[in-house]
């Protein structure tokens, strides 16, 4: 009972949060419930969840509306009671179909819940589902890694999403791998393994669209895109994001502090105003990682062209060196070039006294750099 | 001017000298106890740190003797062998000396060195054995030692603490007995002597000061006797643990003066100040001049930098007169400035006051020492940095300077000390046993040898009972050869060292060792190489950078993702481009690091 009592809490400083907040441009095309909470809701609790926030917002008819969830929530009941709620996208956290990984991972499912929910999310009528695999964990052979990904073909999600395991400091998976207790990442096996998935990928008729992100053509994910083309988002709940403009913004990510800085009143939410760099520098970062690449036009038009001609002749080692290619006015990673996609981009980066050759063009940050309308660069050949 | 004394604490390092500056200063209640710390004069962040005097510090003290007051004017001087400048220099503002030894380690090497200081400059010198509390003092066979070094009488050494405070009231006896008050003429024309300098940004140039004969007062308008410039004295005062202005300053004080000069370069330490209206007919001799020991490329972190540091080299000249510069040239790391120092530890801190002072952080190249080159035509060149190394080929000899060296340590390191100067090829001189305890071992080494880890080698195998001192003695023939640095075919001048050549293959591989460390992996192999003229003699490879591992990049990843990018940028910035590679700057301190 406390449990529910704590959850209605919760769920209230959902609701609560939301005007303060102020709404986005309308309609809203995208609506993402993450954290694996909301996926514990009880029915009635969902209906006042989605009441609302459709009362709050103005939200598209065709909306995607995802929920993020782990394996071992969903079983045959839930998701018949989730078919019921505007949610019609999963996007689940099944990582690996193999128990050593997921034990290691510290996940809370086994291997037969990472089977058995794709199937129970077909069956109960999600034709959209985006699976979560993470590689180049200690123990995960390249043949392990490749039979991973079989078996998440067989289940045929529309939507994948494929990470590196990294080993971030400050986790308690840091801690073990300093100790020693754990083994550490190997970089190799993960870019080998990056690798194969682009082959495997490609033949089982996925896009590849970003750096850790494939589709079936034309599912890709509103929701992820839109952190890349710089529209406008809204993320509630603890540690959720929310960006405008050029303007970001986090919850606290402690939930006792979230509820009651709420139930205050209060926002709890700190901000960040992106300086005309930074936007070009995150453009550069998230445009370089899709495979739309980033359009040149749009990065002088928008940046200026001195910072544009800044940029250029940082690219050109790149360009000479095979990782970066032009194309149509583009620039986009070539398949070496993808395994050096931080390093590219920082490198194009304008800092320090370079940051003052940006100036805003007057059709300011409405055009993307990035454009989904586009080629997609990486299935070109040669 | 009867009452009057002014004087100097010298001594070895660490041997208690700012400790019993500070219970002379407690007990004339010069400091108050609330400002009051361990060694209160070492007031440089630097010097705390560190536990070490780096700057001599004069300061004025009022005691009072059978009814009399009495001015003393101190100084407590530093005991690196590095800082020595420091303590000739503050000799020409005393009449005396207290020269301390502490009593469980007997007279050392600066000991003596500072002792003949004192002694040329005619100062009465005050010998006392220090740190008596000590379970190891031995106190009766170090007076015997002082006994031996100066021929004084056994009853005139004072034993102290510093600690206790143990003697403090002999040591007060004994500075009015037996220093001599200053002689001079209040009558006759100003004539005072600039020992010491400090830039401060408000109020300019601060100029330290011994007056030998006249009287400078508040609004004189006064001559620099060298620079031939001419000032009004805006404010005159005495040195207390703040300046302490006075109308006026009268022969035989010790005190400061501010004429509101920014400028670093009008005023030179060493100089006469008299007056304008009534010079003085010569300038008191000034100091000798020093004889840098190492020399090495100081070059601004960016590039545009380049007039900052010169200019925050000169202000910080006047508070180290024992630096010297002048403008050089680098192909790896542009405009920058070839400086002389004494030694390493003060190449050390001449970095860490620009960086801290001046917020001018440098790269600093490889350490040398001063060679003479002999052509073949008959030109003969004086070689600071070995990117002057002439042609092998048009070469006839180089000269390397030599030291001669004075260890002394306990019987049981012999052995080792000897084979360690043997591998620096040093020749045995001579071996006496002072007493059955200890031993000293004089050797002739190449300077050069002594500038890398000598030091921290010798104190580590004698487990810190070994001293050093050296002087240098001649300029002697040697197989010197020029070592050059590789990077993927390009050469790194900032690199290049000059080197006996029997050491030249092993430094050369150690180097590019370390170098491997420090040049992070790029798109492409990076080849570091060693050579000798066309000859290559070690080889390091750096592989191409690793892939990387590509993780997510969600909403609240961005921020993140960009600030670690932003930071890596940066890092890259800072980077020097030798041909296709980029080179961070502790590569370029790589020689200095190679033990770590
Ligand atoms: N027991 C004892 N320790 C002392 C005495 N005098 C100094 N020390 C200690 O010896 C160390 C060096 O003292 P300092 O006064 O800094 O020596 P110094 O001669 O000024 O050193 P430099 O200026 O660097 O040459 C410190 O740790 C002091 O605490 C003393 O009389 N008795
Ligand atoms: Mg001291």
């Amino acid at each position: 009972m406390r449990e529910a009592e704590l959850r209605r809490d919760f769920f209230g400083a959902h609701s609560g949060s939301s005007p303060a907040h102020g709404s986005p441009p309308t309609p809203i095309t995208s609506l993402y419930l993450g954290g694996g909470t909301p996926s514990v809701l009880t029915p009635p609790q969902w209906e006042q969840l989605f009441e609302a926030l459709y009362r709050l917002f103005p939200i598209a008819s065709d909306a995607e509306v995802t929920l993020e969830a782990n394996p071992d929530d969903l079983d045959a009941d839930r998701l018949a009671a989730l078919r019921q709620t505007p949610v019609n996208r999963l996007s689940i956290g099944i990582q690996s179909f193999r128990d050593q990984d997921l034990s290691w991972m510290n996940r809370a499912h086994n291997t037969a819940q990472a089977r058995t929910c794709l199937d129970l999310a077909a069956a109960a009528g999600f034709r959209h589902v985006n699976a979560d695999l993470i590689y180049g964990s200690p123990g995960l052979d390249d043949a392990a890694w490749m039979a991973n990904l079989q078996q998440l073909f067989t289940a045929n999600p529309d939507h994948i999403s494929a990470y590196a395991l990294t080993v971030e400091t400050g986790t308690a998976l840091a801690h073990f791998v300093r100790q020693g207790k754990s083994p550490n990442t190997d970089d190799e096996q993960a870019s080998r393994q990056f690798q194969q998935m682009e082959v495997a990928m490609a033949e089982a008729g996925y896009v590849h669209y970003e750096i850790s992100n494939f589709c079936r053509p034309g599912a890709f994910a509103r929701h992820n895109t839109s952190y890349w083309t710089g529209e406008p988002y809204l993320g509630l709940g603890p540690a959720a994001h929310s960006f405008i403009g050029n303007h970001r913004s986090w919850n606290v990510s402690h939930n006792i502090k979230y509820v009651t800085q709420i139930e205050a009143g209060l926002l709890p939410s700190e901000s960040e105003q992106l300086s005309p760099a930074d936007q070009l520098n995150e453009s550069l970062m998230t445009g370089l990682r899709t495979t739309w690449g980033v359009d040149l036009e749009a990065l002088q038009v928008r940046f200026g062209e001195r910072a544009f001609a800044a940029v250029a002749s940082l690219a050109q080692p790149w360009l000479d060196g095979g990782q970066l290619a032009l194309r149509d006015g583009h620039w986009f990673l070539t398949a070496s070039g993808r395994f050096f996609a931080d390093r590219i981009a920082s490198d194009l980066f304008l800092v320090e006294e370079d940051a003052a050759l940006v100036e805003m063009g007057s059709e300011g940050a409405a055009k993307p750099v990035l454009n989904m309308e586009r080629t997609r660069f990486w299935e070109c050949k040669g | 001017m009867k009452h009057i004394r002014n004087f100097c604490i010298i001594a070895h390092i660490d041997h208690g000298k700012s400790t019993l500056a500070d219970r002379l200063l407690e007990s004339t209640k010069t400091v108050s106890d609330r400002n009051m710390q361990a060694q209160v004069l070492d007031n440089m962040d630097l010097e705390r740190e560190r536990g070490i005097t780096i700057k001599s510090h004069a300061i004025q003290m009022v005691h009072m003797h059978e009814g009399q007051q009495y001015v003393f004017n101190l100084i407590d001087t530093p005991g690196h062998v590095d800082f020595s400048y420091e303590v000739s220099r503050s000799i020409a503002a005393c009449e005396g000396a207290l020269l301390l030894v502490d009593a469980t380690q007997g007279i050392q090497a600066q000991t003596i060195s500072n002792l003949y200081l004192a002694i040329e400059h005619n100062l009465e010198i005050i010998p006392i054995v220090n740190k008596i509390d000590m379970d190891g003092a031995m106190i009766e066979e170090v007076k015997d030692q002082i006994v031996d070094l100066i021929g004084c009488k056994h009853e005139s050494i004072i034993e102290a603490s510093g600690k206790t405070g143990l003697g403090v009231p002999d040591i007060f006896r004994a500075i009015i007995e037996r220093i001599p008050s200053p002689s001079g003429d209040t009558e006759a024309p100003l004539q005072a002597l600039i020992f010491d300098s400090v830039f401060n940004s408000y109020r300019g140039v601060i100029a330290y000061f011994r007056v030998f004969n006249g009287v400078m007062k508040k609004g004189d308008w006064v001559k620099f006797v060298n620079t031939g410039n001419s000032y009004e004295a805006d404010e005159v005062g005495v040195l207390k643990m703040d300046l302490d202005p006075r109308p006026e300053l009268r022969a035989g004080d010790v005190g400061y003066i501010i004429t509101g000069i920014k400028q670093s370069k009008e005023i030179k330490v060493g100089d006469t100040i008299t007056l304008r209206s009534n010079p003085c007919e010569k300038a008191i001799e000034g100091f000798v001049d020093v004889k840098p020991m190492v020399f090495a490329g100081l070059y601004p972190i960016e590039n545009e930098d380049y007039e900052d540091l010169r200019d925050s080299l000169e202000k910080l000249q006047l508070n180290d007169a024992s630096l010297v510069f002048e403008p050089e040239t680098s192909l790896a790391l542009g405009f920058g400035f070839r400086c002389g120092f004494l030694g390493l530890l003060h190449l050390e801190i001449v970095q860490e006051r620009l960086d801290r002072e001046y917020e001018m952080p440098v790269i600093t190249t490889v350490p040398n020492v001063s060679y003479v080159a002999y052509k073949r035509n008959g030109e003969k060149l004086n070689i600071h940095n070995p990117s002057d190394f002439p042609d092998p080929a048009a070469l006839e000899r180089v000269d390397e300077p030599y030291i001669r060296a004075q260890i002394i340590t306990s019987p049981e390191f012999v052995g080792a000390i000897m084979k360690l100067c043997m591998d620096r090829r040093g020749t045995l001189l001579n071996q006496v046993y002072l007493t059955p305890t200890r031993v000293e071992l004089s050797f002739d080494l190449p300077l050069a040898e002594i500038v890398f880890d000598f030091y921290d080698k010798l104190k580590s195998l004698s487990r810190g009972y070994a001293s050093f001192d050296y002087e240098l003695i001649d300029y002697r023939s040697g197989d010197l050869v020029k070592l050059d640095i590789l990077l993927n075919g390009e050469k790194v001048d900032a690199l290049s060292a000059l080197i006996h050549r029997n050491n030249a293959e092993d430094f050369g591989r150690r180097l590019c060792k370390k170098l491997r460390e420090l040049v992070p992996r790029q798109q492409f192999v990076i080849a570091i190489q060693a050579a000798i003229g066309a000859k290559i003699v070690a080889r390091e490879t750096i592989s191409a950078m690793r892939k990387d591992v590509t993780a997510k990049c969600y909403g609240g990843d961005i921020s993140r993702k960009r600030k670690l990018l932003e930071k890596q940028k940066k890092g890259k910035k800072r980077m020097r481009q030798i041909g296709s590679v980029e080179v961070p700057q502790q590569a370029f301190l790589a020689v200095l690091k190679m033990n770590e």
